[in-house]
Parts: structure tokens; C-alpha cells; sequence
């Protein structure tokens, strides 16, 4: 499937957009020209763009652009582990529960359909005020938000795939069930899921911001995109370029990652 | 032929290529044919012909990627591929109509089968609610449905795969076409449906006075349907004629090989190896240069068929024409049929089912389950028993629902069975799955499926798939495993390279291969071949059956051949098994069952293959209030006795040793018919 993006444009692209932010995010030390912390009082509040500070600066006097690129290192710290997270035990749940069917698939399901009840902006608020905002309680909350929706994908590619004479050739040779899951369904069902690990990187990114107004992101200093963009939107109509630069690059990413799913669907 | 009238259809010169990411294919090359009203014309080739790309043209569609390079496709005069869309949607319907090779795809599976039905008219000649509901009726009617009226308040979901198909029928005739396209109409229905449906093509193509083209591959569906035939080979026809004709007296080579890969029922013939043709379909991108037939043709000479410009059509007889460049100089050879060695000493039991039954539990709920008061639902597998034993080739023929995928799932493990045993090496393993059996057993039995798409992994190539299969033998290391590979597929007569393939790069025939190969990595000594040519084209059957004759010559294995095919099963098997509804009908050796006494079913099937007569006999339903019990196969029956038929379940006879047969009837009524 790898071998197929450099043909598409569409696929290209996003995977472009996102290496090149995958990149700032890895430099970011070096190529920031200040520190993103750093608090000037000496008046330089709300600037708008200049040759000092490139995109300006926000209300406490830090600059924007560094805020941004050491944003990408947020963004590249946060996402890929909690979607990756999520992926895993939704699989591994999905996959076991197709194959074994019965009570298995019953019980796992049921509880999928439960925690699909809820709105995922519920369990977040109720797991990281209970827990406190820090990294490891975001992956775990987006890993039990994500994780039904991801189960039932696999569920209905593996309850498909299970059918398939490879899959009954296997069976009749007595291969292990988890050696059949993983080495004969999987690879098959790489399909849609791939597709879906795109699209939820590019809702976790948005995702981050959402926790970031309600008070359950990352700690305050952290420089976060979306938490920029909420800090900073009561000063649109004066200073837009606070709140609209971090929203530009929230929705490259975005936009990168639906690309990457479009190109890589077909 | 009249020249002044124009004919039905008409296709003149038609080339169409494909244009792909490597570059283009012609698809179809230089088609010329003439249809007639009243006339059923058979278009006759192999996959990777270009007879379903010249099907759709006819209705002009082109798919996605296809363009016209030359010819036209007149219907009635006008040129449909010129047509606009406004013209193009008042051809489609009255001018020509389509019928698809699977009526599942081609019929809305959420609305009712009368609600599409309507809309056909609706569309194409309409009238009050009442005049269209009694046209559908008798449209219904007239194409053998039985209760029509129950028909139009059903789903698809709700009828057979043959009534779909009839239904599918109905609906291109009720806009009253001057020309009908069936494109394969009948793969996939079973055999004796298959043989109704032709015929009701035939019929209604003389009633309606329409000129029906008939797209199959199977040469002997065509040859009782079709007054005038056509062979296609890489785009082009190569013969073209009455039916009889160039059935009785090929002139082209690909039409004679084509002919001798057929097997035949003839009595008195031994089991022999099957023709095939060598070689596989040419993918062109430009005309070539001779003759596209000439490398695999079994009577070329380079002087006049290789690099000596395009071959044309040349008339050998009246009614018949034939692009070979040595028309009239070819000798056709005796078929070489090596007879296969008769006088094998059969060994050891090897398998032997007992009394096997299998039930599955009724769907539905709880509510369903109570309602039925314990009445089961027909078995999968009733009471069959029967034995294979080692060098032994045991065919296990049925038509679908008869219960034969099942029994072999229960062989390997993949079910289990609900009572009975099933012996493997005198061990029953009937309630074992494949992990609760030992290596040795599972050793034992291998399976080879039908459908050669489905069979191997994707994402594995053809090497990582059968290291797979080998390693279930204990550690191998990587050197020795792949000189095993290696020696793997040689025995499969695929070379050492294969195993870097992937499974899409491989023809249906090399697949089927690559999937014996797989079911040989574990030293069986049975083979479960469920269908194993079904899904394959004539000239590539013979090679894989010829290869599981020759796995049987040179391990000793014992094959269980699962098939519909009579004439197939008649070709190689030493042993045959009836199966109807799960159980068993007529159970002997091959001689014993192709010849007279037949069960009645067994006299079905032969008749819908040509090989006997039927009892012309007109199903009457059953009597009502009748509980539950008698023979399974009563309802389709023409050799019912009476209401014994339908109240006791049949006593199994034996004929002679060796020959059951499972009827009312007495062994001297089921002799052949008067």
C-alpha cells in the first residue's frame, strides 16, 4: 500500500505536509529562535508580525513562532501515541471478538456498544478530572474513547476475512488461532483501518485543543496549537494573528491526514 | 442471408482496447457477426476473450478506461455507440436488453421483486396499475415460475438462485427487446436449473421473435441452445457457424482442442487423463503479426502462421468460416487419452463415514426455537456413510444444499459432526477440531478449495504461503525450507521462481497450483478436493485433474473429488457417492452408477448432462397435512410411487455389492425408460 502513495498526488501531499512537520517538530530546538516559555515583560505583549518576532508574540510576550514549532513537538509527542494506543487494543479487541464469536464476541461488543454511548467529550471530562491532565491519562482517556469505534471496524473486516478459504486452510492445518489473526486476517484487513488511523489523527490534533479550553490538556505552559487558539480568540478582532496562525497550523495537519486517508483508500 | 433488410445486429470490424497504468490491451479485435430476428447466436470463448467487453458494447457501454478504436455495432441500422444519451436510453429496454451472470448483483436487494419488476414497465410501456400487474403475471408465468403471484411480494433475499435468474429474464422481456444479451446467465446455478434455463432461452427466443446472443463458456449448454455459433479467442472469432457444424466438424485448432478438453459420458469408456491446452491467453497490445493462436496451436508451421500479416476469415463450408491459415490441411489427431492404469491394487481403508449426521442448530430466537415444537431443521449431512480407501479417487456428487462442502468440513475438522464417526486410519475424529487433533492426523488430511481467488492469502507471496504449510512439520531452517518450496512446486509442475510471486500475479490455474502444492506439504494421504475446477476454464481443467491423477499415482493418496460436474466425475473417479439434501441417493462404482438401475436423481442429473433420459413427468405439489418424514428427494421427483413417496423415508438396497441405491421403487422399475 506504501508503494502506491508516491502514484497518487492526493496521498503525496499529505504525507509531504505531514514529514515536514514531523521534521520542524524534531529540530525544533534549533531551529526556534527563542524559547517558547520564555515570558518577556519587557512590553513586547501582543505584537503583531515583525522582523523581531516573525509571527508576533502573545499577551504574556512569548513568541509565537517558537510556540508553533514546539507546538509540532506536542502534536508529535501526544497524537501517535494515543491514536496508536487506541488502534492497538481496539484490534486486538475487534479481532478476538470476531474470531472467537459466541459469548466472546457478545461480551466485548456489549461493552463496546456501552462505552459508544457515552459522548466522547464525557469521557474525557470525567477521566482526566478524576485522574488529573498529564500525557499517559490523555492516551488512556483517547484510547477508551476510540477504542469501541476502532473494535467494530476490525470486527466486521475479520468477521469477513474469517470466511476465506486461506483462513479455513489454515484452520484445517491446526495453526494457533493468534498466529491465524495475525499472520493470515490482519494483513488483510489493513484496508479501512488504515484509512481510519489517518482520519482519527486528524481529530485527535483537534481533539487536544478541545482539552486544552477545557482546563484538561497539557499543563498551561506547554505550547499547544489548539489551546492557542482558544487563549487567543477573544483577541481576534484586535490581534488575529494570535488565534489564526495556530488554527492554519491545526488544519494543515488536518487536512494532511485526510489526504493521506483519501490517497491510501483506493 | 438477406443483405437488403438490415439484421438485428450487426457488428462490423468492432476493435476495442483498454487503456491501463502499463500501457493498452485490445480487448476486442476486428468483430464482425450478424444476428437475425428469431435467431439464437452463441458467443463461445475462454476467459480473457473479450466476449463480456463485446457483450456490454452491444448494449453500448464502455467501461471506464475502454475506447472504441474502430467498427461499429448496429442495432437495426443505427450505430449504438454514436448513440446520444437520450437515444441510448430509448434503445436500452426495447431495443436491447441485458441479463447478467449473477441475478443477485443485478436485482435490488430492498425492493420487492414486483416493485422492479414495475418499474421495468413504468418505464418502457406504461399503462394503468391493473393492466401492468396482469402482464406481470403472465410474463412470470411464461417464464416458468411457479406461483407468481407469491413472486412479486418477495425480496430477492427470498428466492432461489434460479428464480432470480428467471425473474431476471422476465424483467429484459417485458420491454419487449429486438435483441437479448445474456452474458453467462447460467454460472453459478446448479446443473439440472441451468439445463431449464437454457431451454427456456431457446423457447422464448423463437416466441418473441427476438435475436438472442448467448455468452458462455460452457461448450455444451451452447451446443443444445444455440442455432449458430461463434468461438472467440483473444479478441477475435476464430470459427464461426451452425452449431452442429463446427461442433460435429471443427476447423479451427483452438475450436478442436477446445472440443477435445470436454469430457464426455460415453458408456464403456475407462477413466482417462483429460486434454488441455498449454499456455495461456495472450494479453495484446498491438494486432500481432500471424496467426494469435500459433503459440500454443498443436499444427503450426512458421512459414504460414507466424509473421505472415493478419489471418482472415475464410469460408470452409456454406454456413461456416474459419481464420486459419492452414484451413483444409489439418488432420485431426486421435485424442490421445492415456488410459489411466486400471489394474490398481486399491489398499488400505483410508476414510470411512458412519451414520454421520450433522444438524445445525435453527436460527431465530428463543421464540422461533419454541414455536417449532421441536421439528429440526433438515439436516446438513443424514445418516451418510461411505469409504475411501488409499490409490481410490471417491467423487461425491451433488448440486448445492446437497451437504457435500459439509462432509468434507467434517473430514478436516472444520465441523464437527453431530453423530455418526468419521474414521481417519481407523481413529474416529469426528467431534475433534483440527487443534485437538494430533500432527499425524492432521497430516492426513488435506483440503483444496474451489475457488482459486479465495484460496491463498494476499498478502503472502506464493513462498511465505507455503512455508506456512510446511512448518506445521516442526522447525525448519531457512536453507532446507527452501529446497522444500522448491521441491514443492515442481511436483506441481510450477517453476522454482513462483515462489516470489504474489498470488494476483498468478492465472486461475497456477493458483489452483499453488493451493495443491499447499494441501502436498503435508505428506496427506487423502485429499479433499471440493470443486477444485469449477471456477476454471475448460482448457486448464485438465491439467489441474490430470496433476491430482498424478499425485494419486505417485503418493498412493486417496482423493475425496467433490464436484457437479458428471462428466468430470465420470472422466476420473473409480467411486461414486449421490448426495440430495444430505443424503445419500446411489452410492457404487463409477460404471455401475452411470448405467442403468439409476435412483431417480441420479437419472436427473445424467438427463440435464446428456447422458439419459428423464421421465418426462409433471411435478405435482404435495398433499397437505402431510407431518414431516419420507424421502428428500419427493419434491422434485418424476418417479414417485405415491403418498409412501412422501410419509416414509426410503429403504436403502443393495443392487448389487457395491451398488446402493436409496428408493422406494424396485431395482427392475429403475431401469432405463421406454
Amino acid at each position: 500500500m506504501l508503494r502506491g502513495v508516491g502514484e497518487r498526488p492526493l496521498a503525496a501531499t499529505g504525507a509531504t505536509i505531514l514529514l515536514l512537520w514531523a521534521c520542524i517538530a524534531l529540530a525544533a530546538p534549533w531551529i526556534a529562535p527563542y524559547d517558547p516559555l520564555a515570558l518577556d515583560f519587557s512590553g513586547a505583549i501582543n505584537h503583531a508580525p515583525s522582523a523581531k518576532h516573525w509571527l508576533g508574540t502573545d499577551s504574556l510576550g512569548r513568541d509565537l513562532l517558537s510556540r508553533i514549532i514546539f507546538g509540532a513537538r506536542t502534536l508529535f509527542a501526544v497524537v501517535p501515541l494515543a491514536v496508536g494506543s487506541a488502534f492497538v487494543v481496539g484490534i486486538a479487541l475487534g479481532a478476538i471478538a470476531a474470531y472467537s464469536g459466541g459469548l466472546i464476541d457478545q461480551v466485548v461488543s456489549r461493552a463496546s456498544d456501552v462505552m459508544l454511548a457515552f459522548p466522547a467529550l464525557i469521557i474525557y471530562v470525567i477521566l482526566l478530572t478524576s485522574l488529573g491532565p498529564s500525557l499517559i491519562n490523555i492516551v488512556i482517556a483517547v484510547t477508551l474513547a476510540y477504542a469501541p469505534g476502532v473494535g467494530r471496524l476490525a470486527r466486521g473486516q475479520v468477521l469477513a476475512i474469517k470466511e476465506l478459504d486461506y483462513v479455513k486452510a489454515a484452520q484445517a492445518r491446526g495453526d494457533h488461532p493468534l498466529s491465524i489473526i495475525v499472520f493470515e486476517i490482519l494483513p488483510n484487513a489493513r484496508g479501512p483501518l488504515v484509512v481510519d488511523l489517518s482520519l482519527r489523527a486528524g481529530y485527535t490534533v483537534i481533539l487536544t485543543g478541545t482539552l486544552g479550553f477545557l482546563g484538561l490538556g497539557l499543563p498551561p505552559p506547554t505550547p499547544d496549537w489548539g489551546a492557542m487558539v482558544v487563549e487567543n480568540t477573544q483577541l481576534l478582532s484586535s490581534h488575529w494573528h494570535m488565534a489564526v496562525v495556530p488554527c492554519l497550523a491545526i488544519v494543515s495537519v488536518v487536512v494532511a491526514c485526510n489526504f493521506l486517508a483519501d490517497g491510501l483508500r483506493d | 442471408m438477406s443483405t437488403n433488410a438490415a439484421a438485428a445486429v450487426q457488428i462490423e470490424g468492432l476493435t476495442i482496447a483498454y487503456q491501463a497504468a502499463g500501457g493498452s490491451t485490445l480487448a476486442v479485435r476486428g468483430l464482425s457477426l450478424r444476428v437475425e430476428r428469431g435467431e439464437t447466436f452463441g458467443l463461445v470463448g475462454e476467459s480473457g476473450c473479450g466476449k463480456s467487453t463485446a457483450a456490454l458494447a452491444l448494449l453500448g457501454y464502455l467501461a471506464p478506461g475502454a475506447h472504441r478504436i474502430a467498427g461499429a455495432v448496429r442495432l437495426q441500422g443505427e450505430d449504438i455507440l454514436q448513440a446520444s444519451p437520450e437515444r441510448l436510453r430509448a434503445l436500452r429496454g426495447p431495443g436491447v436488453a441485458m441479463v447478467h451472470q449473477d441475478p443477485v448483483g443485478a436485482l435490488n436487494p430492498v425492493l420487492t421483486l414486483g416493485e422492479q419488476l414495475l418499474e421495468t414497465l413504468r418505464c418502457h410501456r406504461p399503462q394503468g396499475y391493473a393492466g401492468m400487474r396482469a402482464e406481470l403475471l403472465q410474463m412470470l408465468g411464461r417464464v416458468a415460475l411457479p406461483e407468481p403471484a407469491s413472486f412479486l411480494a418477495r425480496y430477492p433475499h427470498q428466492a432461489s438462485g434460479g428464480q432470480l435468474q428467471r425473474i431476471a429474464i422476465a424483467m429484459a422481456l417485458l420491454a419487449r427487446p429486438r435483441v437479448l444479451v445474456l452474458d453467462e446467465p447460467t454460472t453459478g446455478l446448479d446443473v439440472t436449473v441451468e439445463a431449464e434455463v437454457a431451454q427456456l432461452v431457446a423457447d422464448l427466443a423463437r416466441d418473441f421473435d427476438m435475436a438472442v446472443i448467448y455468452i458462455s463458456h460452457n461448450l455444451g449448454l451452447i451446443r443444445r441452445v444455440c442455432g449458430r455459433i461463434g468461438v472467440m479467442y483473444a479478441g477475435e472469432l476464430v470459427e464461426q457457424g451452425l452449431a452442429a457444424t463446427v461442433f460435429g466438424a471443427p476447423a479451427h485448432p483452438y475450436t478442436m482442442a477446445l472440443l477435445a478438453c470436454l469430457p464426455h459420458i460415453a458408456p464403456g469408456q475407462p477413466p482417462a487423463r483429460l486434454a488441455t491446452i498449454a499456455g495461456r491467453v495472450p494479453k495484446l497490445d498491438k494486432e500481432p503479426d500471424g496467426c494469435s493462436y500459433a503459440p500454443r496451436c498443436a499444427f503450426v508451421r512458421d512459414q504460414v502462421c507466424v509473421h505472415s500479416g493478419a489471418i482472415v476469415m475464410a469460408p470452409v463450408a456454406a454456413e461456416h468460416a474459419a481464420r486459419c491459415a492452414r484451413l483444409g490441411m489439418l488432420h485431426q489427431a486421435a485424442p490421445d487419452h492415456s488410459a489411466v492404469a486400471v489394474d490398481r491394487t486399491v489398499g488400505a481403508l483410508r476414510l470411512s463415514l458412519q451414520s454421520v449426521w450433522k444438524r445445525y442448530a435453527t436460527a431465530g430466537g428463543l421464540l422461533a426455537r419454541l414455536g417449532r415444537q421441536g421439528a429440526l431443521a433438515t439436516p446438513a449431512a443424514a445418516e451418510v456413510s461411505f469409504d475411501v480407501r488409499a490409490g481410490e479417487i471417491v467423487a461425491l456428487v451433488g448440486e448445492s444444499g446437497s451437504g457435500k462442502s459439509t462432509l468434507a468440513r467434517l473430514v478436516a475438522g472444520l465441523e464437527q459432526v453431530t453423530s455418526g464417526q468419521v474414521l481417519v486410519d481407523a481413529v474416529d475424529v469426528g467431534g475433534l477440531r483440527p487443534r485437538q487433533r494430533s500432527d499425524q492426523q492432521l497430516a492426513a488430511v488435506q483440503l483444496v478449495f474451489q475457488n482459486p481467488d479465495r484460496t491463498l492469502n494476499p498478502s503472502h507471496r506464493v513462498g511465505r504461503i507455503l512455508a506456512r504449510a510446511l512448518r506445521r512439520g516442526g522447525r525448519i531452517d531457512e536453507r532446507s525450507m527452501r529446497d522444500r518450496v522448491s521441491a514443492l512446486l515442481s511436483q506441481v509442475q510450477l517453476p522454482p521462481e513462483t515462489a516470489t510471486q504474489w498470488p494476483h500475479a498468478l492465472s486461475g490455474g497456477q493458483r489452483q497450483r499453488v493451493a495443491i502444492a499447499r494441501a502436498l506439504a503435508g505428506k496427506p494421504q487423502l485429499v479433499l478436493a471440493d470443486e477444485p475446477v469449477s471456477a476454471l476454464d475448460v482448457s486448464v481443467q485438465g491439467a489441474i485433474i490430470n496433476l491430482l491423477l498424478d499425485v494419486r499415482d505417485n503418493t498412493g493418496a486417496a482423493i475425496l473429488f467433490i464436484s457437479h460436474d458428471l462428466a468430470l466425475v465420470h472422466a476420473i473417479a473409480d467411486r461414486v457417492v449421490v448426495l440430495r439434501r444430505g443424503k445419500v441417493m446411489e452410492a457404487g462404482s463409477r460404471a455401475a452408477v452411470f448405467a442403468p438401475p439409476y435412483h431417480p436423481y441420479t437419472r436427473t442429473l445424467l438427463a440435464a448432462a446428456g447422458a439419459a433420459k428423464d421421465v418426462s413427468h409433471v411435478l405435482e405439489p404435495a398433499p397437505p397435512g402431510l407431518p414431516p418424514g419420507g424421502c428428500l428427494h419427493v419434491d422434485q421427483c418424476r418417479q414417485r410411487i405415491g403418498p409412501i413417496c412422501w410419509q416414509q423415508a426410503p429403504p436403502e438396497r443393495e443392487v448389487v455389492p457395491g451398488h446402493r441405491i436409496t428408493c422406494h421403487r424396485a431395482t427392475a422399475e429403475l431401469m432405463d425408460v421406454p
